[in-house]
């Protein structure tokens, strides 16, 4: 499936889109660049032979300090095809922002507001961009590595 | 300091840490904001939604949720992948079998020790998962039924319930939250004589949805309210990537149990349910209530072959020892790794990284089908009747404690 993925990206972008292929990752994971995301995307969930209809999860991760960058994870499923893909894209950790697919799947409304929430990447062009789990005021993004919670919350201490 | 009063009230501390959407500048005259929740019975948890109300039509509805957050995915970057189990049980607290099942089964993945798993081991698995399924079902009907405003049902699955899990609990020592599939393996057997008492239990359940068949699912008061209230179209649905029983009832066969063929679901037969519209449209509440009325029926002939396997082929035996493929040490190798099983609710999905070098996750995040399941909320119940919201609402089947997790 990666071979007929990446001639089918080639065709269409005119350039290896696919940056990095991994094949221990299960489903396997393809890597591409953060501003490719949203065509990508397009591409994959109206191509006929892919199909891919259905946004599984959108996960985001902090590779930490160290490394400077964050990454968002797609889990997609084609329905018809009964295929799977992973999609990874990279992107800077002191301003991490990525374009938002909710207008391709409006499961990704919800999933890029936790990893919103959770990760303080932001997805631009988000209709509605709020914490999700956590409330409002809350200061920090808790699943960055570098984490350190607040003292006091309205007057709760937050060390259990 | 135990005595000290650690929580001030002040009245701006409601609307600071969950600000409304709408303000009252920007309603309309004849337009109302109204708070369901987050402590009301039909929200079943602690979920609150704003709505925004036109005289009784539903203008917006905005779900606010997060008030059961115990912070999952913090937890297992600190924990060992086996130390997790009791976490992932009190995500989808009335269907915790199946969570376990579905974690296990990406960490067994992970090390590449699915293929050696005794089948005995997944045979006691599909077993638990589908009595788990049965009783995570009759919360969900019975307490739409009474959502919808019939009393009694509620109190007769309530009571089919409690044999299920008192089933469980021989099982496994706890009511609801069992850490009983192990990565690898089962914590213990099933008891001696588990296998007679859970045919005869499937015996006592089976002319007991019949009668909930005649009092509740084609009763005329509930039909009204229920049919062709919330239809959810199929291409909507899969947009907002709704799967389980709702996805099932908007009319596709699409189940993980076949679709993945994972554990010994390929060897086991059973049939997939969709909504066809009995008695409104495809897709509406009856119809997702009724999915679930028909997969209890569908659970039921899976652990009859669970059990003829568990009694026969694979029956029990001095030498089994449901830890031996148990690992001793979970290190798996450096990779990524998407899990999904069939909850009861719809997919429930495990996302790993591993880093190869530690016994704890670098990444877990859990795909939460209730959180899914409960985004379409909004959509569906827009120019509906407040009364139609509290129908829809309960069709979606949503426990808070995997919609925060």
């Amino acid at each position: 499936m990666i071979e007929q993925l990446s001639d089918i990206l080639r065709d269409h972008f005119g350039r290896d889109t696919l940056l990095e292929v991994r094949e221990q990752d299960s489903p396997v994971s393809v890597r591409i660049a953060p501003d490719d995301l949203l065509p990508v995307c397009r591409l994959l969930h109206s191509h006929e032979s892919f199909f891919f209809d259905l946004l599984n999860c959108v996960t985001g991760l902090d590779n930490g300090p160290e490394n400077g960058t964050m990454e968002v994870i797609y889990n997609l499923t084609s329905i018809p095809f009964e295929r799977s893909l992973m999609l990874r894209v990279q992107i800077d950790r002191n301003s991490p922002s990525v374009e938002s697919v909710t207008s391709i799947w409006k499961t990704a409304n919800w999933l890029e507001r936790e990893t919103f929430d959770l990760l303080g990447i932001r997805f631009e062009n988000h209709p509605d961009l709020r914490r999700i789990l956590l409330p409002a005021d809350w200061e920090g993004y808790p699943l960055r590595k570098d984490y350190e919670h607040q003292e006091k919350y309205h007057g709760i201490t937050v060390k259990y | 300091m135990a005595n000290e009063i650690q929580y001030e009230y002040r009245e701006d501390n409601l609307v600071r840490s969950e600000p409304n959407k709408y303000t009252a500048g920007q309603l309309r005259t004849e337009e109302v904001v109204i708070n369901l929740g987050p402590q009301h019975p039909s929200t079943h948890g602690v979920l609150r939604l704003e709505v925004l109300l036109e005289g009784e039509i539903v203008r917006d509805v905005i779900p606010h949720i997060g008030y059961l957050h115990r912070c999952f995915e913090k937890h297992a970057e600190a924990l060992s992948y086996n130390q997790i189990i009791p976490y992932v049980d009190r995500m989808d607290y009335v269907a915790a079998m199946n969570s376990e099942h579905a974690y296990a089964m990406g960490v067994e993945r992970m090390l590449g020790i699915q293929d050696r798993i005794p089948k005995r081991v997944e045979y006691i698995r599909v077993l638990v998962a589908e009595l788990n399924r049965i009783a995570s079902h009759f919360v969900s009907i019975g307490t739409y039924a009474m959502d919808i405003g019939a009393f009694t049902p509620f109190f007769w699955m309530m009571r089919d319930r409690e044999h299920v899990v008192r089933m469980l609990e021989w099982v496994s020592g706890a009511r609801l939250l069992y850490n009983y599939i192990w990565v690898g393996g089962l914590y213990y057997d099933i008891p001696v004589g588990f296998e007679e008492r859970c045919q005869e239990l499937v015996d006592y359940l089976r002319p007991k949805l019949d009668e909930l068949e005649k009092v509740i699912v084609y009763n005329k008061i509930f039909v009204e309210r229920t049919a062709n209230v919330g239809i959810m179209p199929l291409e909507m649905a899969v947009n907002y990537g709704i799967t389980g029983p709702m996805l099932r009832a908007s009319g596709l066969r699409y189940d993980l149990r076949k679709v993945d063929g994972y554990s010994v679901y390929p060897e086991l037969d059973f049939n997939v349910p969709v909504g066809e519209g009995k008695v409104g449209s495809v897709g509406d509440c009856w119809d997702r209530n009724y999915v679930r009325v028909l997969e209890v029926r569908e659970s039921f002939k899976l652990i009859e072959q669970c059990l003829a396997k568990l009694t026969g082929e694979h029956k029990r035996s001095r030498d089994f020892d449901p830890q031996e493929v148990v690992p001793k040490k979970i290190r798996p190798k450096a990779q990524d790794l998407y899990v999904r099983a069939e909850n009861p609710k719809g997919e429930l999905g495990f996302f790993f990284r591993a880093d190869g070098k530690s016994d704890i996750p670098f990444r877990c995040k859990a795909r939460s089908c209730c959180f899914v399941n409960l985004s379409i909320i909004s959509e569906l119940s827009k120019g509906t009747m407040i009364a139609d919201l509290i129908a829809i609402l309960g069709s979606i089947d949503i426990v808070l404690g995997e919609v925060d997790r």
